[in-house]
Parts: structure tokens; C-alpha cells; sequence
């Protein structure tokens, strides 16, 4: 059988043919690279993939098919897929279905037999850029053409495009074997969970923590937030560029001090900005499961997840917050806390999902600091 | 956290001699730590008795001994040097178990030793089964129900308890020495009592078996700081039940979803915590049951192992240099990645490709032994290869193999599909060809998954291969076009295997693909998947578009590497290739290496200026040549694989720097060399060569028996038999004809009764240095490979020496030797005989090499390079020491083979043993062997009648010295004749009241046995079989039986003197 011929051009000039293993169509948007060898179920219903085409390191994907729990989301989010090689026959005892039908099902357009690794080192060389897969139109000059005209990610609301549209609450945990992802009734706190885009693993990992949990959409206003009496707020992940989220980062101004408040990857990020510190686009971004962060609290390591493109400037963030957390592979800021007004935020994924889990502890942190608010 | 600095010096154990299950990777591993450590400035003592490691050339410790590894000379060595710590972790399970002995013998604690990188306490919890499933237990995490017996009533009682099928694994034993899967009582009671045996503390574990599950291994690494990373993931394409040494593995892991790998991972930090390993790298192996994902932990290694040495290179983490480093203080982010130089090494390796590791196995060496895979580990070696998909890097492993296999070959056409069946589920050593030809006989991949109980999920990518096959065979040749080569290569398929499938030779393939442009690139590895900018001179190749191997642009070499270790091709020839490395680079020339063996120092990305990681085949290497366009290729440090490739190499024009081409075939090829040999007026033994049985017949007739035949252009005494009659004759020619299609058997003339001589020479054309010459103890028709050698030579007369030595160098100043070249030669009386020529280093090099101090490599390389030996003024000292040379066997882990010595090669390792008195270095090298010469106590001897008269000063000698003698109805006879007091004892056949029984109560300490003629299954090859797995002394020849009484007398006046290398030379 013989698959349908499909088109990647890149920004920069280049471009690779291979084949198509997805939604026949055209796709565009920012190319990011991630590094992760294992969860592409994870990271394809990753809302803050959001407006990105995301070519996975690793050649061999879908390997162990697809099934309907390891999803961060409702649906795939990613606007395009890039593959070395596609597994036409997965195996695994929880597979329901191949990564190709998936993809097809959801409309996501994908590519495999190129030269992934060659991708990889334009995006590293040349910076995330925008980025066009084709598989209806194959000429090259014109497609360079189109990918020009493709926005830019920068200053743009992605948000809006992710966020619930209305309030839900969530009940479900943290995956455990062998039962799964279990629901649970009865909880110790209640947090409300802004949804810039937020990944279920955050909700199950608050649950686990017997932390009921309010999601809200991402206009909500802080005083309604107030309203609902929770014992703190959290601040979710999301796709692109803090800068242009003014509302949100109106909110959260006013609702800390008044609230412990937890910031996770863009919530991090809308965090710095709040307290009035900058945030910057990195050249080709963190993506990938085996960041190393060191706790400067503790001084220990954890190897985190990661997905963001933009980070906070340490240099910024200065007088307004204590540094907690730093990328020791180019020292960016990976968290800052600001104790006396109950906040603390992470650049990082310490729900993982995909990823190693040696950062779960910032949820327990979660609820030590809205104790110590509810005792103040 | 820095250095410690209340360390000074460091004691580190090597490994010893290589046999199955601890193998070459330690001296990779121990080599990059005592890098790491020198580095740091601490003064290492370094004990091992192996010669043939590159960890033990004096420049990478600063006290080296060559000593056997046992508690006695260890704690002389630690009185004597005074070492703060002892670094248990980087050799193996035989360091682990000597650093534990040392601790509960209280040596540690006398002498003030710190045991760094793992505690005392932290090795039992690991080791011992019953404290490793309470430490298990306390984290929550399952091990197979199981339990500890230590006699066999015990073991009745458990099994009764948790039912067949079991595995029992006896306690301290290595490779899964013992174990064994139990379905029923018979086999009950044959390896119950056994394993109970061979366990140095008589216990064994009896386990319900998981037989059937995925088995994965994680290799961790963590620090003073309890951080913790993993360092890579290993997936076993083979279920349970085949021990991970012979599985096929791959990494990273393939078939697990995110929350399966993470549990995996959350599971190895709370093992490494609660067993407590300090510092340094650890394996964890865990099994998941296929259908509901339960996962059960199998076993951890507190230490370097194996499978840490494929991680290091699946990777680019070097596990054992960061171990070292952890184990001095320094914590992981305090320490670079090695590749990228720019983060730190406190991260987790991302991979962007695919890592296949297959296991080498040598059954054709041990044909009694079948050739099924279980939990006790049988292969000698193995091969690794890199590709972007699993296709492409399985079918690369394939060819480097060297097994004559190019792909997925019909190797069982018209076998019956039930035979088939059942040879799919039964795991053995050629599992791959079956699949592959159960694709073709229509078998689904569901099926084949439930009789191989292998994760479909492979069996998918290996049938995509064959379907591919399949249709390019019905398409032709006229397909061959840039689409179909191209996709040919991306799944990995050889050259020679695509001409084979379409009646094509390996070079039409090639030149057709050059036409059509389909070239392989290569890739590097970068522990980052590429996220990173890295230095790392690290590749490998692939079909891909961009090529990152841009070409050194300086002076260059490459090296060809020696593929898998094998029997008769092992760690000797990777010492040779590292020595011509480092011997290039100190001469200004960029060294490229190219080799697919991931246990060795030559694969180390650190020694060469590039490594290719890549098959040493023809298509491989020429490719990379055309890439690289060298000053040329040394071929002759990588024993018979760069020779066998040398020729294709000349026909395409590459260079071949040293010996020419020429001079190689001159001596692989009998004709030529004959002609030579006469035109010198050396004398070699009559022969001639046959390619059947009629012809074979009609030279052996010729020559007289006993001839000696074998194949030619092989390596190890592959198939070499002394054939003493027409039937023998017969049934031989028979059983190689598979092996020997493509080449003619050799039939020799036997020299009964001569002693054999090895020789080693430089040579640069005009002028020869002879790097020594070795002495075999026992009498010619012993492989050079197994027999024991002394040098300098110490029966032969020197009037004889001095001889062969003008022989050699004529003969090497004939066929214009650039480099090495090895002469075996018969002496019989004042005869000399020349057996074979090697124009290139050989087994022997590193040996004589560490007894005499001159690094014959290295000086090989820059005559190759064109130095002459007259500019370089060596001096070879005359030395007054002995060093003999003793071959280590790995007969224990084949139940079923007679452990005699033959002129077929079996052994896997060697020893040495250095001495200023020849029978003290005997008894050393016997220790280093693993084997204690007792004081006193029983002999056993029995000896068939021709060799009779010759025992009898040997066991005049036994009696002088008070040991008790037992002997068979017939020797005891004899030796009462001779009026020697002799206990009879029973053959086994015929009474219960047996040899064997003595043997196992430890009533006997030393066997002399001799074999007679070709009785194949006797009672002697039991006895030997069972003295073996006893690790009792049992000496199958007179020479050596005689040698051994020689050193028990000496040893009762004299102490072998402690020899540190770097006292006696240095420089290497």
C-alpha cells in the first residue's frame, strides 16, 4: 500500500518529502521539536501544543498504538505531526487502535520518512519557526511562499482557542495499576483551576492529593474566583505567548496576596508578569523529558518535563520574587516563589505526563502553603 | 560537594580472566574509571589477572599487579600498598564477591579501608535473594514468590509450595551460572543438587518461574546527593526464561506507553534507595506480564555490568567513568556531560535512534550442548548496531555478527511446519531464521508471538522485512532503481544479502547503488537527540539525507576493529586495536576506528578521534573508507575479520597499510605457502587439501595417520580435529561440509609428541624484532588458544630457540612483514616444523607484551606507519622472571561437554602468572585461573595405558609431598607394581560407592586425568565435567600434571613474590 506522498517546508528554506500517515490536507504553524522517547498520546493532546507542528526526536512512534486514557485533553491539539517512522503494527495490553487511524480520526496532518533528526538541527540552528505540511500541493516554491505568510506565534492569544468554554468540576486521579485512573469522592481542599489550557494530569495530580478541583475558563474574573472560597488557585499550562494575555494576567495581580496561588508553565509565566517581571521568547524552546532543574532550596535534582517556548528573564524577576528553580542546561528560570504573598510557580510539568515524576512533591508544597494561609 | 579528600589511594579489583557472563565490557568499564580516577590525582592500585586488558597497561594505574584474584594475594597487596578505599563496583560479580569476603574476613577493617560506591551491607541486600525480597517487599514492589534452600529436602518442600515450573538461581554465582527453569521432578533432582554445589555458600533460590514476560532493564545511576537518573532503557525482544546476556535486546524501550516507563522509573529510585547503593550505577531488570501489565522485579546489579557497558554506548553516557567520579564525591551536576561538554551529567540521555544488541554464541564449539536458551548464560560475546529504525539497526547487528548470516537468510527451507513450530517455541540460538521462515511458510505473526511468547510488535518489523524480500525477489533485478535500493537500505538490508536475492554479487549491488546514488550518511550520537550542539566523535551510519560525518580534514587512519568476541577471537585482539589507536595518535594521525563490539575499550568514543560504530564488513568499511579517504586501513591488529575483508578491501582499491595483500594471501593460501616454505628451506608438515571426501581420503592416506584436518581461513581451530583413521575421516568430512562450502579442508600431518612453539615478530621489511617466544607446556595437538605457555621458554633448548628464531626472521624479511606476524612451529627433538603463519598480531601480543615490557603493537603501528626498528633502539631486558600463560574455560556453563583439551579451541580466557621461578609463575597463573593447587590431601589419577610409565615420576613425586592417592582398578594396579600405596575407587558405571561421589564430598583436591583415544562419552569426561563444576584442579595432559606437582613442591619452601608491573617495566 502505497502512502500518499506529503511536503514539509520549513521558515528557513528547507523543505523534505516523505508520506503522509495522517489527515490528508495542509497543516501550519510554529515547528518545535520534543525529545521525549515515550508518551507521543500525551503530548499530541497537550493543549499547549496549540498553533505548533511538533516533530518527535525520537524515530519510532506509535509503537504501542493508542488508547482512550493517556489523553490530556478531550483531542489532539498539535496542528501537525513529524515522524521518522510510524509503527503500522503497535502492540501493548491497554492498545485500542493505531497512531495513524488516530490522527486520521482527529484530523491531524502527519508526516514520516524524513530525515527527522535534520529537522531537528534547523530547528535547533535556525530557531522555531513557522512551518507548512502538505500533502495536497507539491510545489515546493509555493509552499515556501504560503509558509511566509503564516502568523507569527508571537503576541498572539492561543488561549482562547483551548480554554473550556464553561465551569466543570474534575474527580478523576492519577493513573495507578491496576485499576487506572480512578475517580475519588471525598477531598481535603478545594482549588480552583484556571484553564489556559490545562492538561488532565495537573487535575488528576491535585486529586491524588485529595484536592477538589473547579475548573474555570480563562477569563473567569478574580472576583468570581474569590467567590467560590477555595483554599488556593492554580494557574494552569497553555500554548504560546504570556505577553498578549493581559486579562489573565490582570487576575492574577489581584488575586495574589490574597490567595496561595500555584503557577505551572504559562501559569508561571502570567505569575512573573503579574509581579512585573518579563518574559522572552527562547530560540527554539524546552521540549522534552529529561530537563535537569536544580531545586535551590534543597539543592537537589530533578529531572523534569518540559514544553514551553517562552521564559521568564531572570534578570527581571530580580527584587520582585526569590529564584526556587534553574535549568542547568542554560540556567533560564524554572521557578520562583514570592512566600509572604503565598505564591509559587513552575516552568516545569511536575504532573509530567509524559515524563519522570520526581517533582510531584510541589503539589504537597501546594497544600503545606494553603495550610499555612488558612493558619495565618 | 567535592572530591574527597580523605581518600589518597584506591585499591580496584579488575575481573580476572574472561569467561561466559564477565567478559570484556569490565575492562572497558575499568579502564574508564581509572581514567576518571588519575585524572583526579588518587594513586590506584590495580589488581588483575588478566594480561590480555588494556586496563592493565601500566600508564592506567599506578601500582598494577597481575596477581590472582583471591583473598590471599589480595590482602598481601593491601598490607603492602596501603589503599584508603576499595572501589568494589567496577569488576563484575568476581570483585563484588572478593570485596565482601575482604569485609567479612575483617581485612577491610584491620587495614582501614573505606569501601567506596557501595557498602558491605548494600552488596547483601542486592545479592542475596531472601534480604532482596524484604527490601522489595518494604517499598511495595512484587518479586516472584520464591525461596531460599540450602538442601534438597528444603527444596521439595517449596516447590510442593509454589509449583512447577520453577527457576532455581544458586546464590554468588555469575552469568546465571546453575540456573536453571524446573517443569518437573526429573529435571528436579538432576539440577537441584548441582546448583546446591556450584553455589559458593550451598544455597538456591527456588522461584516461581514468569516465564513468557517482557523483560526490561533500567540502568541507574545515582549520587552522594540522592540524585538519581536514568541512564537508559534496555527492552528484551526475548520473553523470560532466556537470560539477558543471550536475549536480543534493544534500546530504548519500545512497547511501553509513558505510565508504563514511568512506573518503571519511579520503581528503580525507590530500589536504589532502599538497597542503599551509595554511589555509581546500578541494573535493575523487571519483568511485565504481556496481557495485564503487572510488573515483578527480577534481580539488581549494585555495579558496572554488562548491560551498563551497552548503555554507556546505546547512549553516550559513560556510566563507569561518571561511577568512578560519584564514588569519590563529586555529585552529577557537578560533573560534565562528556559529549556536549556544555550541560552537566545530571540528565537523562534522549535517544533518536535504535541501539539492537545480539549475543554471539559458539555451540558449533560444543556440539554435545544443545543449542536452546535459558536462564543460564551460554553466548561468548556480542555485537551492537545503531540505525534510525529498529529494521535497519537489527539487520546491521546481523551482519556483524560474522556469522556467515547477511540478513534473513532461508537457512531451513523444507522443514516441516510442525518442526518448525516447535523450534519457534523452543528459544535457541537461531531463533531469528526461524521466525523469518515462518513468515515465508505463511505463519501469522499472532502465532509465531504465541509460540515465541516475543512482543508482536517486533515480530511486525521483522515481517515487513521479509515481505520486502519476498517481493524484490518477484520484481528482479530490473527494479533495482533508486527507490527500491533505497528503500532496500533503509530497512537495512546488506548488499550481499540484496544479490543474493536477486543472483547478484555483492560488488554489482554496490556499483548499482552508487549509480543510483543510494549512499549511507552518519549520524552522530549525542545523549541529546540532537537538541544540543556536541564534539562528539561518535557515528554511526544510516539512509538518511544529511551526512554529519563531514571528513577529518587532517592526516588520518582507520582502524579496523575485531567484531564480536568469539572463541579463539576475543579481548586480545580489541587490546591490539586500542594499542594501534594510541600509538597513531601519538604519531600525529587522526585514528579512526571502526568496530561493533560494545563491550570493548576500542568502542570507548574516547579513545579514538572518531569512532565508527558500524559492522566491520565490506560494504561497511569501504564506505566509510570513500567517506573518510584515509592515508590508508590498518587490518592487521582485528585478528581474522579485517583479514577475511582484506581482499575485497584491495580489489576496491582501498589502501592497505602494512603487510600488503599480497604477503596475507601468500599465507592464508596452503599452495602458495607451501611454495614459499620450500623456497626458504623450512620444513612444515607434510599435507594437502581436499574438497571431499575422496580426495580427503587419498591425502591422509598419503601422509599417514594421525592427521590433523580442519577448514581453512578460520580462527580458533573452528572444526580442527587429529583424525586417526578413514571412519573418523568420514564422519568429519561430513559434519563440516555446511561450514565448508566456499572453502577447502586442510589435512596436515600430525606430529605426535613434539612440543610447539608460538612466536612473535616486528618486522619492517628489512630488519625483525622477535617480541618473544612462548613455550606450550603440554605436547603439540593442544589449540595454542587453550594450551599453557611459558616465556621465555624454559624446557626447549636455546640452540633450538635461537633456531626458529633464524627461520622466522627469514621468513618474515621474504613475504616483507610491515607490522606483526605470529609463527607457530612444532619442535620435534632438533626438528622444527612450522604449523602456521599469522602476518598479524595475534592472541599472544598482549601477553608478551605485559612479560616483557615492549608494547608490540604500538611499535607495529609506526613501522606500518613506515619508522624503522633500526631508529628505535628497543630493549627487550633479559628478565628474570617466568610468565606463564594459562587459558580459562567456561566449561560450566555447558553441562553437557568433556572438558579436554584439543586441538579445537574452547577457552574463553586467559591468565597470567609472573614469577622469578618457572613453577611458581605455573601456580599463580593456575590461581589467576581460578583454580587452588592444594598442599595436601587426595589425587585422584587415572591414566590410560600408553601414558602409564609417564605418570609414575609425577606420582612419586605426590607421595614425597604426603598426598593420598586414589586411582581407578587399572592405574592403581600399575602404580602398585610400582610400589605406590593407592586407594581403589569404583567406576561410575558400575558402583554406587563412586569417583564422583568422592569428588562431590570434597574428598578429592586434584585430578590427573588424561583422556584416552576417542572413546567420546566416558566416565573420565564425567569426572572432568564434574571436577570442573566443582572448581577442582583436574589436568587432562601429562605436561601439565607434571608442571602442577612441580609447583606444589616449590610452593612448600618458596612464596611466590607479589609483582607489581610497574617495578618490573614501564611503558607499554
Amino acid at each position: 500500500m502505497a502512502l500518499k506522498k506529503a511536503i514539509l517546508v520549513l521558515e528557513g528554506g528547507g523543505f523534505f518529502i516523505g508520506q503522509s500517515i495522517g489527515y490528508e490536507g495542509e497543516a501550519e504553524g510554529e515547528i518545535v521539536f520534543n525529545t521525549s522517547m515515550t508518551g507521543y498520546q500525551e503530548i499530541l493532546t497537550d493543549p499547549s501544543y496549540k498553533g505548533q507542528i511538533v516533530t518527535m526526536t525520537y524515530p519510532l512512534i506509535g509503537n504501542y498504538g493508542c488508547n482512550f486514557e493517556d489523553v490530556e485533553s478531550g483531542r489532539p491539539w498539535v496542528e501537525g505531526f513529524i515522524v521518522k517512522e510510524l509503527a503500522s503494527y503497535p502492540s501493548n495490553w491497554r492498545s485500542e487502535g493505531d497512531l495513524s487511524e488516530y490522527l486520521k480520526r482527529h484530523k491531524i496532518v502527519a508526516i514520516q520518512s524524513i530525515d527527522t533528526r535534520k529537522v531537528t538541527k534547523m530547528i535547533r540552528t535556525g530557531g522555531a519557526q513557522r512551518a507548512l505540511i502538505s500533502t495536497e500541493n507539491e510545489n515546493i516554491n509555493a509552499l515556501l511562499k504560503k509558509v511566509k505568510k503564516i502568523p507569527s506565534i508571537v503576541g498572539l492569544d492561543l488561549v482562547k482557542e483551548v480554554t473550556s468554554s464553561k465551569a466543570y468540576k474534575w474527580n478523576e486521579g492519577i493513573y495507578s495499576w491496576p485499576k487506572g485512573y480512578l475517580p475519588k469522592k471525598r477531598f481535603k481542599y478545594f482549588v480552583v483551576a484556571y484553564d489556559f489550557g490545562i492538561k488532565r494530569n495537573i487535575l488528576r495530580s491535585l486529586v491524588s492529593n485529595s484536592i477538589g478541583v473547579q475548573v474555570v475558563p480563562a477569563r473567569t474574573p478574580w472576583k468570581e474566583v474569590l467567590n467560590m472560597k477555595p483554599d488556593g488557585v492554580l494557574l494552569s499550562n497553555g500554548p504560546g505567548d504570556p505577553a498578549p494575555l493581559t486579562y489573565a494576567i490582570n487576575n492574577i495581580k489581584n488575586l495574589i496576596g490574597k490567595i496561595p496561588v500555584f503557577g505551572i508553565c504559562l501559569g508561571h509565566q502570567l505569575s512573573a508578569l503579574a509581579l512585573g517581571a518579563k518574559t522572552f521568547k527562547l530560540k527554539f524552546g524546552h521540549r522534552g523529558a529529561n530537563h535537569p532543574v536544580k531545586n535551590l532550596e534543597t539543592g537537589a535534582i530533578e529531572i523534569t518535563s518540559q514544553n514551553h517556548g517562552f521564559a521568564v528573564d531572570i534578570d527581571s524577576l530580580k527584587g520582585l520574587a526569590e529564584l526556587t528553580h534553574l535549568n542547568l542546561n542554560d540556567m533560564t528560570v524554572e521557578g520562583f516563589s514570592l512566600r509572604k504573598k503565598f505564591l509559587f510557580s513552575v516552568q516545569y510539568h511536575p504532573e509530567s505526563s509524559p515524563g519522570p515524576r520526581d517533582s510531584t512533591y510541589l503539589f504537597r508544597d501546594f497544600i503545606q502553603m494553603m495550610r499555612d494561609f488558612k493558619g495565618k | 560537594m567535592p572530591r574527597r579528600e580523605d581518600v589518597k589511594s584506591i585499591l580496584i579489583i579488575g575481573s580476572g580472566p574472561i569467561i561466559i557472563g564477565q567478559a570484556s565490557e569490565f575492562d572497558y568499564s575499568g579502564t574508564q574509571a581509572l581514567k576518571a580516577l588519575k585524572e583526579e590525582n588518587y594513586k590506584v592500585i590495580l589488581v588483575n589477572s588478566n594480561p590480555a586488558t588494556i586496563m592493565t597497561d601500566p600508564e592506567f594505574a599506578d601500582r598494577t599487579y597481575l596477581e590472582p584474584l583471591t583473598v590471599e594475594y589480595l590482602e598481601k597487596i593491601i598490607e603492602k600498598e596501603k589503599p584508603d578505599a576499595l572501589l568494589a563496583t567496577l569488576g563484575g560479580q568476581k570483585a563484588l564477591n572478593l570485596s565482601l569476603e575482604l569485609d567479612e574476613r575483617g581485612v577491610l577493617r584491620k587495614n582501614r579501608i573505606h569501601l567506596i560506591g557501595v557498602s558491605a551491607d548494600s552488596i547483601r541486600k542486592a545479592e542475596d535473594r531472601m534480604l532482596f525480597r524484604q527490601s522489595m517487599e518494604r517499598i511495595g514492589l512484587e518479586v516472584p514468590e520464591s525461596g531460599y534452600v540450602s538442601t534438597l529436602k528444603e527444596a521439595v518442600d517449596i516447590v510442593k509450595k509454589i509449583k512447577f515450573p520453577v527457576v532455581i538461581r544458586p546464590s554468588f554465582t555469575l552469568g546465571g551460572t546453575g540456573g536453571n527453569i524446573i517443569e518437573n521432578w526429573d529435571d528436579f533432582y538432576k539440577f537441584v543438587p548441582l546448583g546446591l554445589a556450584i553455589s559458593p555458600i550451598s544455597k538456591i533460590l527456588i522461584e516461581k518461574s514468569i516465564i513468557g514476560w517482557k523483560e526490561f532493564e533500567l540502568e541507574v545511576m545515582r549520587d552522594k546527593k540522592d540524585n538519581v537518573v536514568i541512564v537508559c532503557t534496555i527492552e528484551n525482544i526475548d520473553p523470560m526464561g532466556v537470560h539477558t546476556g543471550d536475549s536480543i535486546t534493544v534500546a530504548p524501550a519500545q512497547t511501553l506507553t509513558d505510565k508504563e516507563y514511568q512506573r518503571l522509573r519511579d520503581a528503580s529510585i525507590a530500589i536504589m534507595r532502599e538497597i542503599g547503593v551509595e554511589t555509581g550505577g546500578s541494573n535493575i531488570q523487571f519483568a511485565i506480564n504481556p496481557t495485564d501489565g503487572q510488573v515483578m522485579v527480577i534481580e539488581m546489579n549494585p555495579r558496572v555490568s554488562r548491560s551498563s557497558a551497552l548503555a554507556s554506548k546505546a547512549t553516550g553516557f559513560p556510566i563507569a567513568k561518571m561511577a568512578a567520579k560519584l564514588a569519590v564525591g563529586y555529585t552529577l551536576d557537578e560533573i560534565l556531560n562528556d559529549i556536549t561538554k556544555k550541560t552537566p551529567a545530571c540528565f537523562e540521555p534522549a535517544i533518536d535512534y535504535v541501539v539492537v544488541k545480539l549475543p554471539r554464541f559458539a555451540f558449533e564449539k560444543f556440539p554435545e550442548e544443545e543449542s536452546s536458551l535459558t536462564v543460564q548464560m551460554k553466548s561468548v560475546g556480542e555485537t551492537m548496531a545503531i540505525g534510525r529504525t529498529f529494521k535497519e539497526a537489527l539487520q546491521k547487528a546481523i551482519r556483524s555478527l560474522e556469522i556467515d548470516r547477511w540478513g534473513f537468510e532461508e537457512k531451513y527451507n523444507n522443514r516441516n511446519k510442525k518442526k518448525l513450530k516447535e523450534n519457534l517455541a523452543q528459544p535457541n540460538a537461531e531463533r531469528l531464521w526461524f521466525i523469518a521462515e515462518a513468515f515465508r511458510e505463511g505463519i501469522s505473526v499472532d502465532e509465531i508471538s504465541k509460540l515465541t511468547r516475543i512482543d508482536p510488535f517486533f515480530l511486525w518489523n521483522i515481517r515487513e522485512i521479509v515481505d520486502f524480500e519476498e517481493n524484490l525477489k518477484s520484481l528482479g533485478k530490473d527494479s533495482l532503481g533508486h527507490t527500491i535500493l533505497r528503500r532496500a537500505k533503509e530497512l537495512g538490508i546488506s548488499d550481499k544479502r540484496i544479490g543474493k536475492l536477486l543472483n547478484l554479487s555483492e560488488d554489482s549491488v554496490r556499483e548499482m547503488r552508487k549509480k543510483a546514488k543510494v549512499l549511507p550518511v552518519w549520524k552522530v550520537v549525542d545523549t541529546c537527540a540532537g537538541e544540543f550542539e556536541s564534539e562528539t566523535p561518535y557515528f554511526y551510519s544510516t539512509y538518511e539525507e544529511e551526512n554529519e560525518a563531514l571528513p577529518i580534514p587532517e592526516k588520518k587512519v582507520i582502524i579496523l576493529g575485531s567484531g564480536p568476541n568469539r572463541i579463539g577471537q576475543g579481548i586480545e585482539f580489541d587490546y591490539c586495536c586500542v594499542h594501534g589507536v594510541l600509538a597513531l595518535r601519538d604519531l600525529g594521525y587522526k585514528a579512526i576506528m571502526i568496530n561493533s563490539n560494545p563491550e570493548t575499550v576500542s568502542t570507548d568514543y574516547d579513545i579514538s578521534d572518531r569512532l565508527y560504530f558500524d559492522p566491520v564488513t565490506l560494504e561497511d568499511v569501504l564506505s566509510i573508507y570513500n567517506n573518510e579517504k584515509p592515508e590508508g586501513i590498518i587490518a592487521q591488529f582485528g585478528g581474522q575479520t579485517p583479514l577475511k575483508i582484506s581482499r575485497g578491501l584491495w580489489k576496491n582499491k582501498a589502501r592497505i597499510l602494512g603487510t600488503s595483500f599480497g604477503a596475507i594471501d601468500e599465507t592464508e593460501d596452503r599452495e602458495k605457502f607451501d611454495n614459499f616454505l620450500t623456497r626458504i628451506n623450512s620444513r612444515r608438515p607434510r599435507n594437502g587439501m581436499a574438497r571431499n571426501f575422496r580426495q580427503a581420503l587419498k591425502v591422509a592416506e598419503n601422509i599417514g595417520y594421525p592427521v590433523l584436518v580442519r577448514p581453512s581461513y578460520v580462527l580458533g581451530g573452528r572444526a580442527m580435529k587429529v583424525i586417526h583413521g578413514a571412519e573418523e575421516l568420514e564422519k568429519y568430512v561430513k559434519s563440516i561440509k555446511e561450514y565448508c562450502s566456499e572453502h577447502p579442508i586442510l589435512i596436515d600431518e600430525f606430529i605426535d609428541n613434539a612440543v610447539e612453539l608460538d612466536v612473535d615478530l616486528l618486522c619492517d621489511g628489512q630488519d625483525v624484532f622477535i617480541g618473544g617466544v612462548l613455550e606450550h607446556i603440554q605436547e603439540a595437538g593442544i589449540h595454542s588458544g587453550d594450551a599453557t605457555m611459558v616465556t621465555p621458554p624454559f624446557f626447549v633448548a636455546d640452540r633450538v630457540i635461537e633456531e626458529v628464531k633464524r627461520q622466522v626472521t627469514i621468513m618474515a624479511k621474504e613475504l616483507q612483514i610491515l607490522g606483526l606476524m605470529n609463527v607457530q612451529v612444532a619442535v620435534k627433538g632438533t626438528k622444527i616444523y612450522i604449523l602456521e603463519v599469522n602476518p598479524r598480531a595475534s592472541r599472544t601480543v598482549p601477553f608478551l607484551s605485559k612479560a616483557t615490557g615492549v608494547p608490540l603493537a604500538k611499535i607495529a603501528t609506526r613501522l606500518i606507519m613506515g619508522e624503522k626498528l633500526k631508529e628505535m633502539n628497543i630493549s627487550q631486558p633479559p628478565s628474570s622472571l617466568y610468565a606463564v600463560k594459562e587459558a580459562v574455560f567456561s566449561f560450566d556453563k555447558f553441562m553437557e561437554v568433556d572438558p579436554i583439551l584439543g586441538p579445537e579451541m574452547r577457552s574463553t580466557g586467559e591468565s597470567i602468572g609472573i614469577d622469578r621461578h618457572f613453577p611458581l609463575a605455573f601456580l599463580k597463573a593456575e590461581e589467576g585461573a581460578g583454580f587452588h593447587l592444594p598442599q595436601g590431601g587426595s589425587v585422584f589419577v587415572s591414566v590410560p595405558d600408553e601414558d602409564k610409565p609417564k605418570i609414575v615420576p609425577i606420582v612419586e613425586k605426590l607421595e614425597r609431598l604426603g598426598f593420598e592417592l586414589v586411582a581407578t582398578e587399572g592405574t592403581t594396579q600399575y602404580l602398585r607394581r610400582h610400589g605406590f600405596h593407592v586407594h581403589t575407587i569404583g567406576k561410575i558405571s558400575k558402583e554406587k560407592r563412586n569417583i564422583l561421589e568422592a569428588i562431590k564430598e570434597g574428598k578429592i583436591g586434584m585430578i590427573f586425568n588424561t583422556p584416552s583415544g576417542t572413546h567420546e562419552r566416558s566416565d573420565a569426561g564425567m569426572i572432568r565435567r564434574v571436577a570442573f563444576s566443582y572448581r577442582i584442579p583436574c589436568y587432562t595432559t601429562i605436561p601439565s600434571a607434571s608442571a602442577t606437582v612441580k609447583a606444589i613442591e616449590m610452593r612448600r619452601t618458596t612464596s611466590p613474590s607479589l609483582i607489581c608491573l610497574q617495578d618490573i617495566h614501564s611503558g607499554l
